[in-house]
């Protein structure tokens, strides 16, 4: 009988047999971004519009499909333009009039719209190919600086430079062959480089288009998908994607698309050769922990609950994000959902458990449907369900939906919402591996978590080993937002540092402003001052400066952001997101609340921090949950490095950055108003006055301290103090 | 009280039916047929007390919001106490007592929107709706609700109006978005 890797690798012949008929065939793939933000953003109508221009031409060989996010939301909706033997073209921005641009003169004539595409840093967008060198830690210790030079010689000495393109890349977790580079769009990834054989390649693969075989390396990384098609734009280059490693590439509503990419190969795997216990063992020796936040070792988890003798047991996936300013669990389902099948399928043969959860939330439809759709779908292909590729191995999913309750993250309190109670957190132990959902031994796992899981089987835990620090394997996803320029999904490896998170994958701080902090873990994190930039990601040593890795929130704020605003912000959350069940969070967390308004409406008193820091200390140590233990810690980080702001608001009554209403008054500058009437006008409460080429009036009684006079002012006469 | 024509049984709304033994369904048939089925569907499950927020949310779907009634019937069919049911329901976010406008606002005040400027876009909202958040316009044509995150942070500050997302919004652009769902000042 078929083995199930058997049974798998003829499903993956036949899918990919059909994707070639319906897809690879044609000389022209458009690809349309298509996730929660990319339809806000309008990708609907541009798909309509690509739609639209397909029936005009119905010769016309173009295939126009849906991919997931890939994760640069700010310039959304992304459109991806492969054409056989070309460099993927991205275009940003799109919109329905770009596409009849798009469409006329580089699908109808082969002319790239330059104005339309991200550009590449390094050189221009219609280059030939594009050489990039990993610049990673290990890489540049083996002189990989070098091999960029050589490529850079060696590309002028041919005359090469407008058609060769040299860009660097972040850690691409190939250190076993580095230096190394990669050459697209023939995808040919060059091993152990010196600066001969580069002058070798250089002319041989980039003057005459030979690719050099023996100096190729013939493996495979699930990873290493993604970087032939967004790897020469630089916000992409610097990551290196493994949970993410199929967003953005391939179609989240196509079973068969990810059943090319190695989709479900591991759970094969698993079947085949791996007993339960030896799958444990490859997970603890990855050294992967919880990426939900907790960083709890996630091999330890499983052997818990797997060590429990009981014939029936639950596995859970974390959907459940709360954490306002993340969104990575959200793209990750929307953008490759059977990932998270395949992850929670292997967790269960692990631990014993024949049923599993994704707990996912309600304000996320989109990603819902896909999920729905993707169990449909492996249902009916026999990947999940009774007897698995004829293994006798049994596993089902369903999704329950929260229902808007943060404290649900909890894992105890997420089990009561499955159970149909109100999710409120119960005292642990019993920890959920021995008694958790309806009393069985349960595991919950993060979404990160569950799609690290494939990546670890098939690459191997001891490659996994090979990224990240020492207590921090593997890389982490994180949602960078707020007042950076490049907004959007960000997968690094583990110890990449803050800055360079901000500065090379970030672009730096928006509008050219200075940076002020950057808050990571949600509303259980914390703020971390310029100083702290060089502190590694990963989960000791952004404890110890006094945040937490969280599930992966990174929010940027500049000098315009108030840090003790941002306390209250915060506080503001978890004191209307905690469930009320233990004393120090509900009356705790409403009485820094209530000091910290005090505060920034300028009545605050010297011996308010004192009391704030005693409070944290006390709901830290004496609550129930996660997050009451948690909720300080925003209060906590910002009294540790923007005191001189707390003691500003206090004793001063002045908000130096200017947000607190109460603390700040708008002037307009006698010597600088020309009396263009522009403030006058916009003014909502209409307490500005003064004819017109004479100096305006602000009245301070009547005046809302909006600042949108502050904003349409052109001459810098309005003042804000 | 009205008499009840088809069951045998007093039930909730009846005379006599207020006892504890009770459990015929309201003679009024509070749920379309749909959402009877699905309770049933429901109820056929193990642990069939674990879709009692599924069922919620889909009474909430059907109606807009939740209502004392409707939690009643509810415990009738599951054979779940009243009182359980209002505890989950009041309990979770999601779901509402108050019938919300014809055009449902929200704005996001998430981390990334807030930093951006969202609680400006929620003041001109308040300003010129002259409702404050979590009411309704007396005509009925809008609301303002406040969202958590819906996880565009990238796009922050974001407003969606019925399920129309606008984004990177700015204090003074309100006001047409308003206009866009037939706002007049």
């Amino acid at each position: 009988m078929a083995t199930p890797m058997e049974k798998l690798l003829d499903m993956r012949r036949k899918a990919i047999f059909r994707i070639f008929e319906h897809k690879f065939k044609s000389p022209i793939r458009i690809t349309i971004g298509s996730a929660t933000c990319e339809n806000a953003a309008g990708a609907n109508a541009v798909y309509e519009r690509f739609q639209e221009w397909q029936k005009k031409h119905p010769t016309l060989d173009v295939v126009i499909g849906r991919v997931g996010c890939a994760g640069r939301c700010d310039l959304e909706p992304l459109v991806t333009v492969v054409a056989h033997h070309q460099i993927p073209v991205k275009y940003m921005r799109v919109n329905p009039e770009k596409v009849d641009k798009i469409f006329e003169s580089h699908i109808l004539n082969g002319k790239v719209v330059d104005e339309y595409t991200m550009k590449r840093q390094d050189g221009p967008i219609n280059a030939e190919r594009v050489v990039t060198v990993c610049g990673g830690a290990r890489c540049l210790k083996n002189d990989c600086l070098n091999i960029e030079k050589a490529f850079i010689e060696g590309i002028q000495k041919l005359g090469l430079s407008d058609r060769v393109v040299v860009t660097r890349s972040a850690c691409q977790g190939l250190c076993e062959i580095g230096p190394m580079a990669y050459v697209y769009p023939d995808c040919v990834m060059y091993k152990k480089l010196t600066p001969e054989i580069v002058e070798h390649i250089c002319r041989e693969h980039l003057l005459k288009g030979h690719s050099l075989g023996e100096y190729a390396w013939d493996g495979e990384r699930l990873a290493n998908r993604f970087f032939p098609i967004f790897g020469d734009v630089h916000f992409f280059g610097k990551q290196l994607r493994l949970t993410l490693r199929n967003c953005g590439v391939i179609d989240p509503e196509s079973l068969d698309e990810y059943l090319a990419v190695r989709g479900y190969e591991a759970a094969a795997k698993v079947l085949t050769e791996m007993t339960p216990q030896q799958v444990i063992d490859t997970v603890k020796q990855s050294g992967l922990r919880g990426r939900g936040g907790g960083g709890f070792p996630t091999g330890q988890k499983w052997q818990f609950a797997a060590n429990q003798k009981n014939d029936v047991k639950y596995m859970i996936c974390n959907a459940d994000e709360g954490d306002p300013g993340a969104f990575m669990d959200r793209s990750a389902i929307e953008g490759d959902p059977h990932t998270i099948l395949e992850g929670l399928l292997i967790a269960g043969y692990a631990i014993g458990a024949k049923q599993g959860f994704v707990y996912i939330r309600a304000e996320y439809p989109l990603a819902v449907v896909r999920l729905e759709k993707a169990i449909a779908e492996a249902r009916a292909n026999g990947l999940l369900g009774k007897n698995i590729f004829g293994s006798n191995v049994d596993f089902d999913i369903e999704v329950r939906l929260g229902a808007g309750a943060f404290v649900c993250g909890e894992e105890t309190a997420l089990i009561h919402s499955i159970e149909g109670a109100r999710g409120m957190p119960s005292p642990r132990p019993p920890y959920p591996a021995i008694s958790g959902l309806w009393g069985k031994p349960t595991v919950i796992n993060n979404v990160e978590t569950v799609a690290n899981i494939p990546v670890v089987i098939l690459d191997g835990a001891k490659w996994f080993r090979t990224l990240g620090t020492e207590g921090s394997k593997g890389t982490k996803v994180f949602a960078l937002a707020g007042k950076v320029k490049n907004t959007g999904l960000v997968e690094v490896p583990m110890g990449t540092t803050l800055r360079e998170v901000v500065y090379d994958v970030g672009g730096g701080i928006k509008d050219n402003k200075a940076f002020k902090a950057v808050q990571t873990g949600g509303p259980a994190g914390g703020c971390l001052p310029e100083s702290y930039l060089n502190t590694p990601v990963d989960y000791d040593s952004l404890t110890a400066a006094g945040s937490i890795m969280g599930s992966g929130g990174m929010i940027i704020m500049d000098e315009n952001t108030c840090m003790v605003d941002v306390a209250k912000f915060f506080l503001d959350f978890t004191q209307s997101e905690s469930c009320g069940k233990c004393t120090p969070c509900r009356e705790g967390t409403k009485i820094m609340l209530e000091i910290l308004k005090r505060i920034t409406d300028g009545k605050g008193e010297e011996s308010d921090i004192p009391k704030l820091e005693h409070l944290a200390k006390m709901i830290r140590s004496a609550s129930l949950c996660g997050l009451g233990q948690c909720a300080p810690n925003p209060v906590l980080s910002t009294l540790r490095y923007f005191r001189h702001e707390y003691e500003a608001h206090i004793r001063d009554k002045k908000c130096p950055a200017g947000v607190c209403s109460a603390l700040v008054s708008y002037s307009i500058n006698p010597e600088k108003c020309v009396g263009c009437t522009a403030c006058r006008r916009k003014c909502p409460v209409t307490c500005i006055t003064g004819e017109p080429k004479k100096t305006h009036i602000i009245d301070q009684k009547a005046c809302i301290k909006c600042g949108t006079c502050l904003t349409v002012c052109k001459f810098g006469a309005v003042v804000r103090s | 009280m009205d008499t009840n024509p088809t069951n045998q049984e007093p039930c909730c709304c009846c005379e006599g039916g207020k006892s504890e033994e009770t459990r015929a369904p309201c003679c009024h048939q509070v749920f379309p047929e749909e959402i009877l089925n699905y309770i049933h569907e429901c109820l056929q499950h193990p642990h069939s007390e674990s879709f009692l927020i599924p069922i919620l949310n889909k009474i909430q779907q059907h109606f807009g919001y939740l209502t004392p009634e409707y939690l009643d019937e509810v415990a009738h069919l599951m054979h779940i106490p009243s009182a359980k049911i209002s505890g989950v329901a009041t309990f979770y976010h999601l779901f509402t007592f108050v019938p919300r406008g014809k055009n449902r606002i929200s704005v996001c005040l998430g981390t990334a929107c807030y930093v951006k400027g969202a609680a400006k876009l929620l003041e001109r909202l308040e300003d010129l709706l002259k409702i404050k958040e979590g009411q309704v316009t007396p005509d009925g044509q809008f609301s303002i609700d406040m969202a958590r995150c819906v996880g565009a942070c990238a796009l922050a500050p974001v407003i969606i109006v019925n399920d129309r997302v606008y984004s990177e919004v700015k204090p003074d652009q309100v006001e047409k978005i308003l206009q866009d769902h037939g706002f007049q000042k």
